[in-house]
C-alpha cells in the first residue's frame, strides 16, 4: 500500500480538499469545455458521501432542483475542480447520507453545526 | 536488458494534462540480480538470467543455493531469462535496476491471470445462454446449447468451446505505455491493467 502511495504521489496534486465532510453544504465551481470556450459552472448541495482515498477520492454532491433530486459525483483531485466553497457545516450522525434521498422538503435539512 | 522481473502493486489512476483520468498499474520492477550469462558456445544463444524477490534461506534447495552463491547474492523468489542489448555487457551478480527502462515508451508484461475455477461457457466464452429466462423455459439459461450437427460428422470437432477451467493461465499484454518510472522506489507506473492479483510477479519486456 506504502508503494501505491508514493507512486500516486509522483503525480502532483495541488488542490486540497479535506476541508470538508458529509453533511456539509458546498458549492463546487466546475471548469467546462464548450468546443474552444471554457467556463466554469457551479454546483451546490449536500455532500452525502466522500468515498476512496488518495488520488482516487471521489465525492457526491446532491442539489434539489425544480422539485427533483440531483446527484453528482466528483474526483476530488480532478483538475477541472477550480474551488470549492463551504457554505454551511452541517451537523449529521452518520458519514454516509443515503436517507436524504427517501427526504423531501423539510424534513431533508441538515442542522447546522454549532461551535 | 531486454526485461526485468517485476511484481504488481495495484492500480490507481491519474489524471493527464487534458483532465482524462486514466486508469493506471503500478509495479515494482527489480532491482534484478543477473544469476548467470547464456552464450552461444555453452548454450546456442545469447541472454542472462536475472533473478527477483527474497527467499529464505532454509526454503531454498541446495543446488539453488550453489547458484545464487555463484553469482555472489542471496536466495531469490523468482527466476527469468531475457535477451540482452546490443553490445550490453553484464555478469553475475550485476543489479540491474528500472532505470534499464528510462529510454522507453512501451513494454509488453506477462503475467498468470487469477484463476477463476472451473466455469460454465457463459463466463469462460462470452456465450448468451440458450433461450428465456421465463415463457415455460427452464434449466436452460446459461446452457452452451448445439455442439454441432448430427449424423454427419457424428462427433464434436476438437476444440469446441465449452466448460472448464478458467483463468490462472499465462497472458502477455503488448504495448503498454509507461506512464511514469520512479527509481528511489524502483517502480514502474503503466497505463491499463496488467494481469494477475496484487503482489503476483510479472515479466516486463522491452
Amino acid at each position: 500500500m506504502d508503494l501505491l502511495k508514493a507512486a500516486e504521489q509522483a503525480f502532483s496534486v495541488k488542490a486540497d480538499h479535506s476541508a470538508f465532510h458529509s453533511g456539509d453544504t458546498i458549492t463546487v465551481h466546475y471548469k467546462i469545455k464548450e468546443g474552444e470556450k471554457e467556463r466554469i459552472q457551479m454546483f451546490r448541495g449536500v455532500v452525502i458521501q466522500r468515498r476512496g482515498e488518495g488520488i482516487t477520492q471521489t465525492f457526491t454532491v446532491r442539489k434539489i432542483s425544480g422539485g427533483i433530486g440531483v446527484e453528482r459525483i466528483f474526483p476530488a483531485y480532478s483538475p477541472f475542480i477550480e474551488k470549492i466553497e463551504i457554505n454551511k457545516r452541517g451537523s449529521v450522525r452518520r458519514a454516509r447520507l443515503f436517507y436524504l434521498r427517501g427526504l423531501t422538503g423539510k424534513k431533508a435539512r441538515i442542522k447546522e453545526k454549532r461551535f | 536488458m531486454q526485461g526485468l522481473i517485476g511484481k504488481k502493486i495495484g492500480m490507481t489512476s491519474v489524471f493527464d494534462d487534458s483532465g482524462k483520468n486514466i486508469p493506471c498499474t503500478v509495479l515494482e520492477v527489480g532491482p534484478c540480480v543477473v544469476t548467470q550469462i547464456k552464450t552461444t558456445e555453452n548454450d546456442g544463444y545469447e541472454a542472462a538470467q536475472v533473478a527477483f524477490g527474497e527467499k529464505k534461506e532454509k526454503n531454498t534447495p541446495r543446488p539453488m543455493l550453489g547458484h545464487f552463491k555463484n553469482a555472489h547474492t542471496t536466495p531469490k523468489r523468482k527466476l527469468a531469462e531475457f535477451n540482452l542489448d546490443k553490445g550490453e555487457n553484464v555478469k553475475p551478480g550485476d543489479v540491474i535496476t528500472v532505470e534499464t527502462f528510462n529510454k522507453d515508451r512501451w513494454v509488453d508484461v506477462t503475467g498468470d491471470t487469477k484463476g477463476k475455477g472451473f466455469q460454465g461457457v457463459v463466463k469462460r466464452h462470452g456465450f448468451h445462454g440458450v433461450g428465456d429466462k421465463t415463457h415455460g423455459q427452464h434449466n436452460r439459461l446459461r446452457a452452451p446449447g448445439s455442439l454441432g450437427a448430427s449424423s454427419y460428422p457424428s462427433r464434436v470437432f476438437k476444440g469446441m468451446r465449452m466448460a472448464g477451467q478458467d483463468g490462472g493461465r499465462k497472458v502477455k499484454m503488448i504495448s503498454l505505455q509507461i506512464m511514469k518510472i520512479i527509481p528511489e522506489h524502483n517502480l514502474m507506473i503503466l497505463k491499463g491493467s496488467v494481469p494477475g492479483a496484487k503482489g503476483s510477479y510479472v515479466l516486463i519486456e522491452k
